[in-house]
């Protein structure tokens, strides 16, 4: 068992991870390889780069200097995490037990582009599959989503609800890779979702429409949104909102970096790693 | 005051006819993020201006059908017997009372 599990290998996650190692605090990084600093082409503004870097080779480099240090840095996706008296972690290979948990995936959206989504948030689309499946039973449903979130997602609705349409808006899907024989792959994309008070129908590119009781969102990576959401952290327009530790509002759970929003900058997330570090720190040795 | 027991029986005179704002959370015990839910409308019930109550949809399954609950925790804010707004999902504090 890890002490502290920091999800996101950027400038916040591995900050503290450099600190909360230092402190010989048994710590764990999980990375999936997505990163938005990755995809920034030079950076000129931050500290001691005279000729600026790339995103990529900070990133790499920033992965490098933890494991150096001796952190175990994994390149697994986060599924899915539990509370109960500890946290859960489980990624797409392994089942993690850990006391702390900072949350530093980045900013990415994952809410699809797709009329009529937010206007039935509550009313038949959902984020949490384990939360809302309760109110599915017996009926027909939908996971937008093609990845291995999706097919996490399923596992929680499947043996509850009637069938489940995976649609995958377009993309491609590698294989079936559910044991299951009451759901059905749709790879075309999708127009809008319509309905009255509640979702009904969704209508795809080609005007081909499909009944449907519920929809759950399950594009791409699970990131700090959606975590969010199945913990039951506050968020403000899915930014996770911190207090002056970094601390959220679950306990021994903190959240930094572009996460919990205002300046996206790498100054300012490693500020944040390293803010949450020394409070884990200080709870640990305070025996918490 | 206290958070209020909200139940099939109790609907009526307990939320519908209150006499004041009422808020309702729908929660199960087995949701997680309810369980975050729970502190926040705890303290807004210290307000003696509101009732508060909370509806496990386990044991009231009817409330949940009849007031559209899709996905919990699902916040009601009821003024004369009239649904004026809902939340889903984990709330600010201020969120709510801001909306009343």
């Amino acid at each position: 068992m890890y002490r502290v599990i920091i999800i996101g290998a950027g400038p916040a996650g591995i900050t503290a991870g450099i600190y909360l190692k230092r402190a010989n605090i048994d710590t764990l990084i999980l990375e999936n390889g997505e990163s938005s600093l990755e995809k920034t082409d030079l950076i000129e503004n931050y500290y001691g780069f005279e000729n600026g870097i790339s995103g990529k080779a900070l990133y790499d480099a920033g992965i490098n200097q933890a494991k150096n240090l001796g952190i175990v840095v994994n390149r697994e996706e986060v599924l899915k995490i539990e509370k109960e008296h500890k946290f859960k972690v489980y990624t797409n290979k392994n089942t993690y037990e850990t006391e702390y948990i900072v949350l530093a995936t980045g900013a990415k959206k994952n809410k699809p582009n797709i009329e009529g989504i937010e206007e039935f948030e509550g009313k038949g689309i959902s984020y949490c599959a384990i939360c809302d499946s309760f109110f599915y039973r017996g009926k027909n449903v939908a996971i937008i989503g093609s990845g291995n979130y999706a097919f996490s997602e399923l596992e929680d609705l499947i043996n509850i609800v009637n069938k489940v349409t995976i649609l995958t808006n377009g993309k491609d899907i590698r294989e079936n890779r559910s044991a299951y024989n009451n759901i059905e792959i749709n790879t075309k994309p999708i127009k809008k979702v319509i309905g009255n008070q509640k979702v009904e129908k969704i209508v795809f590119t080609d005007d081909t429409k499909i009944d449907i009781d519920g929809i759950f969102i399950a594009e791409g990576v699970a990131g700090s949104a959606e975590f969010a959401k199945k913990l039951g952290i506050l968020t403000d327009k899915n930014r996770i909102i911190v207090d002056n530790n970094m601390k959220t509002n679950v306990e021994k759970l903190y959240s930094c970096g572009d996460c919990v929003g205002g300046i996206l900058q790498i100054a300012k997330a490693v500020d944040q790693g390293m803010i949450a570090a020394f409070d884990i720190i200080k709870n640990i040795r305070k025996g918490e | 005051m206290s958070v209020k027991k909200i139940n099939e029986e109790n609907f009526e005179s307990e939320i519908l006819n209150a006499g004041k704002t009422a808020i309702v959370d729908f929660y199960a015990d087995w949701c997680g993020p309810c369980k975050m839910m729970s502190p926040i409308i705890d303290e807004i019930a210290q307000d003696e201006n509101i009732v508060v109550g909370k509806i496990n949809v386990d044991e009231n399954q009817e409330l949940a059908i009849k007031y559209d609950v899709m996905s919990i925790p699902t916040i009601i804010i009821f003024k004369n017997g009239n649904q004026v707004k809902r939340f889903v999902g984990v709330q600010n504090k201020n969120d709510i009372l801001n909306s009343l």
